[in-house]
């Protein structure tokens, strides 16, 4: 059985790559990608967590993050096309039409 | 597992009501002509009021339900009461300001209706997964909201309020999972004698804590995770930036309240110095900040940024049990006349803002005193109160806090609390210079709602400052012991 510090380890690096993405990257849509990373990190850890703890509240934890995710993906797409029609362009540095 | 018996739902109630009466409103909206959205804002206003009478009933009672994932309380009680009053409030401030502007719809109050269930249940939760679906239920009507209005700068704001509530939720989800595997649970009494058991060493809880501190520390606009504010406050339609400012930080502060006084108190001694620095580092940046903004909801967003870190002093010395109960109560009582003076400056904002966010600089305040005497009255009400000032409630709220913060020991953060006061002083007495000793020629919207909103808001910062003892005696029976 491959054991439970790698799947830490592996979370923790897929947890920061979607920080980093999150900071560094200016197009919303690969934000969005970089918070979905974020999430499912979370995920793999839970699942994880809940194998060597023989515990299924981590199983149960995924299945909500899940479904909440497919209700922000839903809202988020939503915001960026209106956006796009709007402004004509999604990129979040020219977003500052209230700069002083 | 057993079946939920009527204890499990009961200690749900107005919450219950509240999400029925929502969908139901739905339905209804459907057949409500357009242009007269206003019924749907009287009955959602409605479902508000009967809620808020099965909050007030459930006063000392204490239950919980599901299972131990739902805790009924006097904590969650004074909590419930407060939103749903700030949701009173909002539908208040809306009903005329959204057909003013031209985004009167349906779906704003239904929206409103579930971001205001999200918040109950934050304060309701005693399960990390609660919390977590509190805080999705919170948010994600109120991203819709905030973009509503569909002009560039509401979208604009829309979207940033999202990107940034969908990064702090996934710092909330990740410190659960780390807390988890820490404790082997989500339920924040097992964490609690779970973390007693592994001690202030563990990495994993502790790194789990302060991850959720950090999404929290977004959602309440704690400085360093304020930057979305500003932009968030000024783009959203005004009313509701204002339900945005008292809602979801009452939502925000009272979870953060409920996990780590039940969860964490074990570890509270390598929180504590985060939590310091956070309160000291808000009160200082948001209020240094505010001083230089002319656009009249940028500064009252940065004065709400400031606001965050006086709360936060409550909650330094949450692990010192003798204090902490008072702090607690300080922190609640706060936030009491925090919504209260909040609302209030929001009301005569929306009283002056005209469409094309014009009427919304400062200087549009100029000679409202001469105009409209009563208005600036209230406004300056606001302001004395924001600042801190006799004879408001405002001034006793922060009496309290420092009292409380001097109690456990923290003299330092309490005199950078009275030190940024004073500076604040300066751009809330600003507004005041305006419309008192400069000539101008404002224009007001005379709306019987919005009138009503700002005097008894006013009256009521007034009036409760002189028997402020009953107000923080509730919040002092409602504190979790």
């Amino acid at each position: 059985m491959v054991p439970i510090e790698y799947y830490i380890i592996l979370s923790v690096i897929l947890f920061s790559i979607g920080v980093a993405g999150v900071v560094f990257r200016r197009n919303p849509l690969v934000i969005f990608m970089s918070i979905e990373l974020m999430l499912n990190a979370a995920n793999l850890a839970f699942v994880a967590f809940s194998s060597v703890l023989k515990s299924f509240e981590g199983q149960i934890f995924v299945f909500f993050v899940i479904a909440v995710a497919a209700a922000e993906v839903a809202v988020g797409l939503a915001l960026i096309v209106e956006i796009f029609k709007s402004k004509r362009t999604i990129d979040v540095d020219q977003l500052n039409s209230m700069k002083e | 597992m057993t079946p939920p018996t009527f204890f499990d739902f009961y200690s749900l109630l107005p919450y219950i009501i509240l999400t029925v009466w929502a969908c139901i409103l739905l339905l209804v909206d459907l057949y409500i002509p357009k242009g007269r959205k206003g019924i749907t804002a009287v009955l959602a206003a409605i479902g508000i009021a009967v809620s808020l009478g099965y909050s007030i009933t459930q006063t000392g009672i204490e239950a919980r339900g599901f299972t131990d994932m739902i805790s009924l309380d006097g904590f969650s009680t004074f909590a419930n009461v407060l939103l749903l009053a700030s949701g009173l409030f909002s539908i208040a401030l809306a009903y005329g300001y959204t057909k003013r502007m031209g985004i009167e719809r349906g779906e704003y109050y239904t929206l409103l209706l579930f971001s205001l269930t999200g918040m109950m249940l934050m304060a309701q939760a005693s399960d990390l997964i609660i919390v977590f679906l509190a805080l999705e239920l919170l948010s994600i009507p109120l991203y819709v909201l905030s973009a509503i209005s569909r002009k560039l700068q509401s979208e604009e704001s829309g979207l940033k309020y999202f990107l940034l509530g969908a990064f702090a939720s996934g710092f909330v989800v990740y410190g659960t999972a780390l807390i988890f595997g820490a404790t082997g649970s989500t339920n924040l009494s097992v964490i609690f004698t779970q973390a007693a058991s592994v001690g202030t060493s563990n990495l994993l809880l502790t790194i789990g804590a302060a991850l959720l501190l950090v999404g929290f520390g977004f959602k309440v606009a704690a400085v360093p995770f304020h930057m979305w504010t500003p932009d968030v406050y000024q783009g959203a339609p005004t009313s509701v930036t204002a339900f945005m400012a008292a809602g979801a930080k009452i939502a925000g502060f009272v979870a953060l309240f409920r996990v780590f006084a039940t969860a964490f108190p074990s570890i509270a001694s390598n929180l504590t110095d985060i939590l310091w620095a956070l309160s000291a580092l808000t009160m200082i940046v948001g209020n240094l900040i505010a001083i230089s903004q002319t656009n009249i909801k940028r500064m009252l967003a940065y004065s709400a940024i400031a606001h965050a870190g006086y709360v936060l002093m409550a909650f330094v010395p949450y692990g010192n049990e003798t204090v902490s109960a008072t702090a607690v109560a300080a922190g609640l009582f706060y936030l009491a006349a925090y919504a209260l003076s909040n609302f209030g400056s929001w009301a005569v904002v929306i009283a002056l803002e005209k469409s094309e966010g014009r009427g919304l600089g400062i200087d549009d305040y100029a000679g409202l005193a001469k105009k409209y005497p009563a208005l600036a009255l209230c406004m300056t009400v606001f302001m004395l109160s924001l600042i801190g000032f006799p004879p408001t409630l405002g001034m006793v709220g922060k009496f309290y806090l420092f009292r409380s913060a001097i109690a456990g020991g923290f003299t330092g953060l309490a005199l950078i609390g009275v030190i940024t006061s004073l500076i604040s002083a300066y751009y809330y007495l600003r507004v005041v210079v305006n419309m008192y000793m400069k000539e101008g020629d404002p224009d007001v919207e005379r709306e019987p709602w919005l009138g009503l909103t700002t005097s008894v808001t006013a009256i009521a910062t007034v009036v409760v400052s002189f028997v402020p003892q009953f107000l923080f005696l509730l919040a002092y029976t409602a504190v979790l012991r």
